[in-house]
């Protein structure tokens, strides 16, 4: 079991990274990555969403829908219930945890529709996880997403003193840093 | 701006201006630079591009048609949660018969099927044009959009698939000797396609704005454009908070 959980934790955050390998989340990974502190805290937003929207999403699926056999009203039901979760948490952290809301608080609506969230919750249920191990599959995920945006932004901030083509400039060299960035991340491929 | 594209509706036949902006002025990969994540997942080869494209385009249709139809019954505050609502209905239907009658789309796609949900583009017409207008434009702006992004979708998945494996929709056309460069089907040349194809775009709107054109509607990267895109993970929502009103000024 810990075995399973530990290759489901090294697959999900390097091997199939969710941005450079499965394109979930890029509105994020390319708009909130100019600042590492910013990209931080994006994805310390982002690990704490998809953590939790998996186990709901998971829980959901499993006491509610496959009872009844309306499982293929999954999509509709976990959109709804992760854009309500997400205006749940933030209410929730405003009122008794400031501190935490203070610095994760502007990320969090950012994230309702964001479909590495949907992506997730989707996947868990299409290769027949449990709660807990969806729950670590989320987990692991949203940590891929934070290594990947956190590096991005590092280079992106060197990038800023070099002298790039005019074309290039902007969102185009920040898409080939991403692809370089990919074909480093395919090296992890011959881990499992 | 918007109310000069109101005005052309108006004039012409607005059948044929929805279709002509949907495909050329207004493409929504080209030059609005929407919905990415489906564009660089599915486009390793035309013929993923083409259904991925017709796909969403069905169901761009059907939702700007139904929102169109409940724009004066929906209150304004719970608009998003309501089109999201139609959207995902919508969805479910057309994966439904995906799984059904075309399975081998069906597998090709997989998740990304699912997650049309929340590709910027539908809710971003919902949004900024079906909830505003008649059935008949809103129909065709979808239908418009849509072929739009079919075109763009299946334009990459060639332009991958004859790089990457020296095939366009399956059929080989390259010389015997060509060595297929392999990573443009892979993951990393996704992001090498559209970062030419972001550079391009880039090049033709500096251009025009030496010769004094107007290119405001050139976009590049989704991460910039919130104010067509109702996908909350956008850039600009994060720097100012005004989001509510870029909303309302879209077309």
């Amino acid at each position: 079991m810990i075995k399973e959980l530990l290759v489901i934790l090294i697959a999900s955050s390097l091997v199939n990274n969710v941005v450079l390998s499965q394109f979930l989340g890029l509105c994020p990974f390319l708009g909130v990555s100019k600042k590492t502190e910013t990209a931080t805290g994006m994805g310390v937003a982002v690990i704490f969403v998809i953590t939790l929207a998996s186990a709901v999403a998971g829980a959901i699926y499993q006491f509610i829908l496959q009872p009844f056999h309306i499982e293929y009203l999954q999509t509709i039901v976990f959109i709804l219930v992760i854009a309500a979760l997400v205006q749940f948490v933030e209410m929730f952290l405003k009122k008794f945890i400031p501190g935490l809301y203070q610095s994760l608080g502007v990320y969090l609506p950012l994230i309702t529709t964001n479909c590495a969230v949907l992506g997730v919750a989707l996947t868990n249920v299409q290769k027949n996880y449990g709660i807990l191990t969806g729950v670590v599959n989320g987990f692991a995920t949203a940590v891929g997403f934070t290594i990947s945006i956190i590096i991005l932004a590092g280079i992106r901030e060197k990038l800023k003193y070099n002298d790039i083509p005019e074309s290039f400039q902007g969102m185009p060299i920040v898409l080939v840093t991403a692809g370089l960035m990919a074909i480093a991340f395919c090296g992890f491929s011959g881990l499992l | 701006m918007s109310q000069i594209d109101e005005k052309d509706v108006k004039r012409e036949n607005p059948v044929t201006e929805r279709l002509i902006n949907g495909i050329v002025k207004e493409n929504p990969t080209f030059v609005l630079m929407l919905g990415m994540c489906p564009t660089l997942a599915v486009t390793t080869s035309a013929i993923n591009g083409l259904g991925m494209g017709l796909t969403t385009m069905v169901v761009l249709a059907l939702s700007n048609v139904f929102i169109s139809l409940l724009r004066n019954i929906i209150p304004d505050k719970v608009r998003i949660p309501a089109f999201i609502v139609i959207i995902a209905s919508f969805v479910t239907m057309v994966e439904l018969l995906l799984q059904g009658f075309i399975p081998f789309l069906y597998d090709a796609l997989g998740i990304y099927i699912p997650l049309i949900v929340v590709n910027c583009i539908i809710l971003g017409r919902a949004e900024a044009y079906a909830y505003k207008n008649p059935v008949i434009p809103s129909l065709f702006d979808g239908i418009g959009m849509g072929l739009g992004f079919s075109v763009a979708l299946t334009c990459i998945g060639a332009v991958r698939e004859l790089l990457g494996a020296g095939e366009i929709f399956g059929i080989h056309v390259m010389p015997e000797s060509f060595v297929p460069v392999s990573i443009f089907i892979m993951a990393p040349g996704a992001f090498f396609v559209l970062a030419l194809l972001t550079a391009i775009q880039n090049k033709v709107k500096i251009a025009g704005e030496r010769k004094g054109k107007d290119m405001s509607k050139i976009q590049s990267g989704c991460g910039n454009d919130c104010m067509n895109c109702a996908d909350t993970g956008c850039a600009k929502r994060l720097i100012d908070e005004t989001k509510g009103e870029g909303d309302k000024k879209n077309d």
